[in-house]
């Protein structure tokens, strides 16, 4: 065991996945000389060399599709997105071509590739850097999305998206690079479609990911204390949703609460509950609860930023709420 | 550190400047100097957050193309390096302060930050956070300007734009497909780039085929010039001329001001990849010392006078800090104020 840190984490992921496999390569802004603004890619390009670890100038359409295509022909990119954010200008690239071009090509191509980077609301960030895009991509047909919460899964996570022969759309959180964690010395994947059980519980079942995640174990914290027993379950794969963990929690407790840090409205708490709703009514004692962030762009303001989030006391008042209404 | 480039010869001596003018763009850029010094001072005071980008060192820009404009009449666009570009464009310091505090009496109303300057009053359209998304923009503003004197018939209407942005927001797209259209249709605009050679750790060389960006213009069959963007008496005289082109309706002009950021890219960036020869070449060409130098060489400003702007300049700050640090938080019942127009 060792303990590493999230960005080593999925240094090291990058670094095994290139050393095992030599289509494997990474492009972005600021990848190589520079390692990453996250220092993911911290001296890899001493290692692999400048075209393994392709600096690129700031035109993230263009280099999109140029992964695109490369992945089309055999390689298998991993494009590092500076700030997740930035893949904005990319969406026709990501959208289009890596998504719906395996399809419209009848099967003709595979797109194996992976578009990570930081996402999420940071600290006083700003609008433009504070983005909660997963949801803006949640439609988009042929993309997968996942989202790492620990070092470990980070880790394990990556190595599977990076073997995937799909595009993998791999938000990590902004605020979530220096998390610490012992990582086994032995190689491990960890499944892109399975939802992790983070707290087995019986009371309701708190479904989450990212950074939301450890909002959640907080307020377990004091929620245990007052002698709820809340089952809480990060989703990991945000498309497609592994509703066989999701829906084995909800039969067990019969509530729901979705914390998410996206925006309400189009959000992926909306889709959730949507399925919930499809497949689990007969199951339900109570109305799904829905905690998101407000419909808003981040402000800059710390006071507005703080507010804009859910925050471990709501997730702690929703559920008191929902159990008070047992019947 | 790859060779410096030629720069390219300009003399100043043909700049005419009269005393005002000449004190005008000093204080002008102290102001800029003195902003930045203390923003650098409050964000590790913990009184400002996120990234924050400096404009250190790069004052003659700012200050040479947007005091030769109309202030409040025409259009200025900038990047997230936007704080001295505000302040040129006559955004008090207090609300620039403010802004970066995050405050209600914000430029922003606290909303923004240091990336999202926004001044309706001033034609400052901002503040943009992600590269190169500016430069549509700006080229909107000029498009309307166009629009009013030409499908509205208002002769008035001889607003021109600049828009600013870097070295490395000239490989984008975006910056391509403007130029385009902004000489198809004849924009009254200047593209004015900040060549402070890095994108962050990318060094300009290693970024594009062709590093003399300014060159870029003739493709699209668009006036080009190359400054040196350290001098601020070179960078009016050109600013001037392509001002005089826009509003003339005889279109757009690409500056390229070669020029270099004292600072790390942000206050969260290291620093490490610049070396130190080249720091120190450039800090040799401080734009503000050479002004100094020039208004003392023709004569125009004593030494004393200059130190009494230095001073001005100074309280400025000071009360501009004051006034942040005074200024109420915006109102949390006020959270979704401002998503839609009319509230
Ligand atoms: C679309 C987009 N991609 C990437 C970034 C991250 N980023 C911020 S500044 C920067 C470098 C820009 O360099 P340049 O245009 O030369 O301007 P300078 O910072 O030197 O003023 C990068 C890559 C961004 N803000 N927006
Ligand atoms: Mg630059």
């Amino acid at each position: 065991m060792a303990e590493t840190l999230m960005f080593n984490a999925l240094r090291e992921a990058t670094d095994e996945e290139m050393a095992r496999d030599n289509t494997v390569f990474v492009l972005g802004e600021d990848v190589g000389h520079y390692g990453g603004s996250y220092k993911v890619t911290k001296d890899l390009y001493k290692k692999y060399g400048e075209l393994r670890v392709l600096d690129t100038p700031i035109a993230e359409n263009s280099f999109c599709g140029l992964a695109v295509g490369a992945a089309l022909t055999g390689l298998r990119p991993i494009i590092e997105g500076m700030n997740m954010g930035f893949l904005l200008l990319a969406f026709n690239q990501i959208a289009n071509n890596a998504g719906m071009l395996r399809y419209t090509s009848g099967g003709n191509f595979k797109i194996p590739m992976v578009i990570r980077g930081p996402g999420g609301v940071g600290r006083q960030l700003g609008a433009e850097h504070s983005q909660r895009l997963e949801a803006y991509f949640h439609a988009v047909p042929g993309l997968k999305i996942v989202a790492c919460s620990t070092a470990y899964n980070a880790k394990g996570l990556l190595k599977a998206a990076i073997r995937d022969d799909n595009p993998v759309l791999f938000f990590e959180h902004v605020l979530l690079y220096n998390l610490k964690e012992d990582l086994p010395e032995e190689e491990y994947i960890v499944p892109l479609d399975k939802a992790e059980i983070v707290r087995p519980g019986k009371d309701v079942t708190i479904l989450t990911y990212s950074r939301m995640r450890h909002h959640c174990t907080q307020a377990a914290k004091t929620l245990v204390k007052e002698g709820y027993d809340p089952e809480i379950i990060d989703l990991i794969s945000l498309k497609p949703f592994d509703m066989e963990t999701i829906s084995a929690s909800v039969k067990k407790t019969h509530r729901v609460i979705v914390v998410e840090e996206c925006m309400k409205t189009g959000g992926i708490g909306a889709e959730l509950v949507a399925l919930i709703n499809d497949q689990l009514f007969d199951e339900l004692d109570a109305p799904v609860l829905r905690l998101s962030s407000q419909d808003i762009p981040t402000p800059y303001n710390g006071m507005l930023e703080r507010l804009t989030i859910v925050q471990p006391e709501q997730i702690i008042e929703a559920v008191q709420k929902m159990m008070a209404s047992r019947i | 550190m790859v060779a410096e480039r030629t720069l390219p010869k300009f003399d100043t001596s043909s700049v005419k400047i009269t005393k005002e003018e000449g004190l005008m763009l000093y204080e002008d850029m102290v102001l800029g100097r003195f902003f930045e010094d203390k923003c650098a001072e409050m964000y590790y005071r913990g009184k400002m957050f996120g990234f924050v980008h400096l404009y250190n060192g790069q004052e003659a820009v700012s200050t040479g193309v947007i005091r030769a404009m109309r202030r409040d009449e025409d259009f200025v666009s900038s990047t997230y390096r936007d704080h001295v570009h505000a302040l040129s464009a006559g955004v008090s310091a207090r609300e620039v302060m403010a802004e970066l505090f995050g405050k209600e009496t914000g430029c922003s109303k606290g909303r923004g930050g240091s990336m999202h300057m926004f001044s309706s009053q001033h034609n400052l359209l901002g503040g943009y956070a992600f590269v190169a998304e500016g430069i549509p923009v700006a080229t909107g503003a000029a498009f309307q300007s166009k629009y009013r004197k030409d499908a509205l018939g208002d002769k008035s209407a001889d607003q021109v734009t600049a828009c600013f942005f870097g070295d490395g927001a000239s490989n984008n797209g975006q910056f391509f497909e403007c130029l385009n259209m902004a000489a198809l249709w004849k924009l009254p605009i200047i593209y004015v780039v900040e060549n402070n050679k890095w994108a962050i750790g990318m060094a300009h060389e290693r970024a594009t085929s062709q590093p003399e960006i300014f060159k870029k213009a003739t493709v699209f069959n668009m006036a080009g010039h190359e400054v040196d963007g350290m001098d601020v008496l070179a960078v009016r005289g050109v600013a001037q001329e392509a001002i005089a082109r826009a509003r003339a309706g005889e279109g757009p002009t690409l500056i390229e001001a070669l020029t270099y950021r004292f600072r790390g890219h942000s206050l969260a960036d290291p620093d490490e990849l610049r070396s130190q020869e080249e720091k120190e070449f450039w800090a040799a060409r401080d734009p503000i010392k050479r002004l100094a130098a020039d208004l003392a060489k023709r004569n125009l400003a004593t030494a004393a006078e200059l130190k009494a702007i230095d001073d001005k300049v100074k309280a400025i700050v000071e009360d501009a800090v004051e006034f942040a640090e005074s200024s109420p938080e915006p109102n949390p019942g006020e959270l979704y104020r401002y998503v839609f127009a009319g509230d």
